[in-house]
C-alpha cells in the first residue's frame, strides 16, 4: 500500500483520527486511552488547563513525544475572545496551532459561523494553523479556505450527541469542494461512523466523547482506530458502486451488435 | 473587516419572567401535578424531548414507581453530556450583615448573632485557605445589606480574590443590570439567585421585611442577568417552604423562559432543603430523599445540559448516592459563617451542614465512584 500520511500546515500525521481529552473518568485512563488510540492530534480544551502551572494534570497525563497538542477556545463566545483565548495559548503553550471553537449556545454547542469567520481571519494573519469547528456549511468552508485556514473541521451532528453522520449531504459537497483537509468533528458515536466519514472521504475524523464515555475507554480507542484506517482504506481501494437495480440478465440491447 | 457584513446590534425588547408566570395559578398547577398517571409518566419516559408537561409528569407522585428507570436514564444522560467528571467548588462566606427578616434564616435581621464583614486582608486569607485545598471555582456569599455590602464591595472582593480563582460566582442580594454588567466586566461568572417559592402569598409571608419582600424584583432578576450578558444563571427554590413540586414546576418554567430568552447563557438548578439553625423555622412541608432523588432525575431527564449542583446540606450517604444520578457540581467542607475556613472558624453559620468531610475525603469519594474530580473548567479570554 501507498504510504498514506495527511499533511496540516508544516505537520505529517500517520494517524487520521484526532482525539480530545474531556469527560474521561481519570487521567490515567485518558492518557491510557489516547496513547491506545494512536492519535497524534489530540485537543484540549484551555479553559481546562492551567497554563501557569507546570505539574497541571492534564498536561502533565499528554506529555509523550507523538502527541501534539491541539489546544482549543471552547467556552469563548465571540471572536475576539477566541482571538485573545488563542494568543494565551500560543504564548503559555508554546504552539501556533488552534482548534477555533465559538458556540455561545451552550445548550447544543452550535457553532457561530460568523463569530469563526471574523475570529479565523484574525488569527491567520496572526500566524496561527487554524482548524474551524463549523456547521457542515459548504459555503463557509469555502470562505474560510479563501481566507487561509489550513483546514475545516464541519460537524457530523452536535457535539456530544453520538448521531453519527446527520449532515451527510453536506460534508459530501464539503470533501468534493475542498482544497484543505476536512476533518469531521463532532457527532461521531461509533467507529461504524468513523469509517463512513473516512470512506465519503473526509481526512481525518476527530473523536472524543465516543471514546471517553465508552464502558472500556482503552478498548474503543483501539476500536476507533482501526475503523479510521479500514474507512481510510476502504476509500482508497474505491468502493464498488451500489446499484439501485440488479443487472438484467437479457440485456435489452445486445440486439444492436448483431446488425 | 472592508467587506464584512453590518450587522444590527440594536437589541430587542425581551419580555420578563413575570409576564408568562402571572398567567399561572398556584392551585391549579398543583393539581395538575398531582393528576398526573402512570400513562403519563410512561410517555414522559419515551419521549426524547421532554416538555414542561413530561416534567409535571415526572416530579408528580405517579412517577414514584419509575423512580430507578429515571436514575438509570438520569445517569447515562449525565454521562452523556458531562462524561464522567464533577466540579468542585467552595462557598466563600463574606458577610452576615442582613436587612432583611427572612423566617427561614440564620442570618435574619432579627436574629441576636454576631455581625460580621470580612475586610480586605480577611478575604485573602480566606481565599489563601480555599486555594491551598484545590478549589478554583468559588461562590462568594452575602446578606444584603446595602451600605456596607452594596455593589462597590462586592466588586471590590471580585478583585480581592481573582488572583486566587478561575471561576468567581456570587450569591448576594438581586442587582441592578447595570451592577451586573460591572462586576461581570470586572471578571464575574455566574449569579445565584433563588425565588426561596414562587408562591406569591407564602413568600410574603416568609420576607415580611426588607427589598427582599418585594416578590417582582426577586423574580425578574434572572432576566436582568440574563441581559446583562452574565455567563450563568442558577436558579432554584427553598425547599420547605411551600410543596416542593409546584415549586420545582415554577422552577423549570423560569429555567425554559430564560434559556429561550437569553440563549447564550449557561444555567444550574440547586435543591436547598431547609436546614436547622439557630432559633429556626421548621419545614411546613417535608421533602424526602426520595422526593429529592426523584426531583433530580427529572430536571436531568427535562434537561440534559443543566447543570445540577448540591451542596454540603446533604448529609454524606445521600451525597455518596447522588452523584452518579445527574449531579454534576459538589461542594465540600463548606462554612457558612464570614471568616470560618482561616479568620474565626467559631463562629455562627447561616445552616448548619450535614456533610463535614474534608475535601480529600470528598474528592477520595468521586475518586471511588469513577468521577474525575474537575478543580478548573475556566478561564477569562477576554
Amino acid at each position: 500500500m501507498v504510504k498514506d500520511n495527511l499533511t496540516i500546515a508544516d505537520k505529517i500525521f500517520s494517524s487520521r483520527l484526532f482525539t480530545g481529552t474531556g469527560k474521561f473518568s481519570s487521567s490515567e485512563l485518558m492518557r491510557d486511552a489516547l496513547l491506545a488510540s494512536e492519535s497524534e492530534l489530540i485537543t484540549v480544551a484551555l479553559k481546562r488547563v492551567d497554563v501557569d502551572n507546570h505539574s497541571d494534570d492534564i498536561l502533565t497525563h499528554l506529555s509523550h513525544p507523538r502527541i501534539n497538542l491541539l489546544p482549543n477556545t471552547s467556552g469563548v463566545r465571540d471572536a475576539k475572545e477566541a482571538v485573545f483565548a488563542a494568543q494565551l495559548s500560543r504564548e503559555a503553550l508554546n504552539t501556533n496551532w488552534i482548534k477555533l471553537e465559538i458556540h455561545p449556545d451552550p445548550k447544543y454547542l452550535l457553532p457561530d459561523p460568523i463569530e469563526t469567520l471574523k475570529a479565523a481571519e484574525e488569527l491567520v494573519k496572526l500566524g496561527f494553523v487554524v482548524m474551524p469547528y463549523i456547521h457542515a456549511d459548504p459555503v463557509l468552508c469555502k470562505r474560510l479556505e479563501d481566507i487561509g485556514v489550513q483546514c475545516v473541521m464541519p460537524l457530523g451532528a452536535p457535539i456530544g450527541s453520538n448521531k453519527g453522520l446527520k449532515t451527510k449531504e453536506f460534508l459530501e459537497i464539503i470533501i468534493e469542494q475542498s482544497n484543505v483537509p476536512v476533518i469531521v468533528d463532532a457527532g461521531i458515536g461509533a467507529p461504524s461512523h468513523a469509517a463512513y466519514a473516512m470512506e465519503l472521504g473526509a481526512d481525518a475524523v476527530l473523536v472524543n466523547t465516543a471514546i471517553a464515555v465508552s464502558q472500556q475507554p482503552v478498548q474503543m480507542a483501539v476500536a476507533f482506530k482501526m475503523a479510521v484506517e479500514s474507512g481510510r482504506m476502504a476509500y482508497q481501494a474505491k468502493l464498488a458502486p451500489v446499484k439501485e437495480h440488479a443487472e438484467a440478465s437479457s440485456p435489452l440491447t445486445s440486439f444492436l451488435s448483431k446488425t | 473587516m472592508s467587506n464584512s457584513v453590518q450587522i444590527n446590534h440594536e437589541p430587542t425588547v425581551k419580555s420578563n419572567f413575570t409576564e408568562s408566570f402571572n398567567v399561572f395559578s398556584w392551585d391549579e398547577t398543583l393539581q395538575s401535578i398531582f393528576n398526573k398517571t402512570s400513562d403519563d409518566v410512561r410517555s414522559a419516559l419515551a419521549n426524547p424531548k421532554r416538555s414542561l408537561e413530561d416534567f409535571k409528569a415526572l416530579i408528580s407522585p405517579a412517577a414514584q414507581p419509575f423512580l430507578e428507570e429515571m436514575a438509570q436514564l438520569s445517569n447515562s444522560q449525565t454521562k452523556k453530556r458531562f462524561g464522567n467528571t464533577m466540579q468542585m467548588y467552595a462557598p466563600m462566606y463574606l458577610s452576615n450583615e442582613c436587612q432583611n427578616i427572612c423566617t427561614y434564616c440564620g442570618f435574619s435581621f432579627t436574629n441576636k448573632i454576631p455581625r460580621r464583614t470580612l475586610t480586605d486582608t480577611e478575604i485573602i486569607k480566606e481565599a489563601e485557605f480555599l486555594k491551598a485545598k484545590g478549589y478554583d471555582h468559588i461562590l462568594l456569599v452575602t446578606g444584603e445589606a446595602n451600605k456596607t455590602v452594596g455593589v462597590d464591595y462586592i466588586n471590590n472582593a471580585i478583585q480581592l480574590v481573582k488572583p486566587f480563582f478561575s471561576n468567581i460566582s456570587i450569591e448576594v442580594q438581586p442587582l441592578d443590570q447595570d451592577e451586573y454588567e460591572r462586576l461581570s466586566k470586572n471578571g464575574l461568572y455566574a449569579v445565584l439567585v433563588y425565588q426561596e417559592t414562587y408562591h406569591r402569598e407564602a413568600y410574603k409571608k416568609h420576607h415580611p421585611k426588607g427589598k427582599k419582600s418585594n416578590f417582582d424584583y426577586r423574580i425578574e432578576t434572572p432576566d436582568r442577568l440574563g441581559r446583562a450578558g452574565v455567563h450563568k444563571i442558577g436558579l432554584g427554590a427553598l425547599f420547605g417552604l411551600e410543596d416542593w413540586r409546584a415549586d420545582s414546576f415554577f422552577t423549570a418554567l423560569h429555567l425554559k423562559h430564560l434559556q429561550k430568552t437569553y440563549w447564550k447563557t449557561k444555567y444550574s438548578i440547586s435543591f436547598p432543603r431547609l436546614r436547622p439553625f439557630s432559633g429556626g423555622l421548621e419545614p411546613k412541608v417535608e421533602m424526602t430523599d426520595r422526593d429529592l432523588v426523584q426531583l433530580i432525575c427529572a430536571y436531568r431527564l427535562l434537561d440534559e445540559d443543566v447543570e445540577l449542583s448540591i451542596s454540603t446540606r446533604e448529609d454524606p450517604i445521600f451525597r455518596d448516592n447522588i452523584v452518579n444520578l445527574g449531579i454534576t457540581s459538589i461542594s465540600a467542607e463548606s462554612k457558612t459563617n464570614p471568616g470560618g475556613y482561616a479568620v474565626e472558624p467559631e463562629t455562627l453559620e447561616q445552616f448548619e451542614i450535614s456533610d463535614e468531610r474534608s475535601t480529600e475525603e470528598i474528592s477520595k469519594m468521586l475518586k471511588s465512584n469513577g468521577l474525575e474530580v474537575v478543580w478548573k473548567d475556566w478561564a477569562y479570554f477576554s
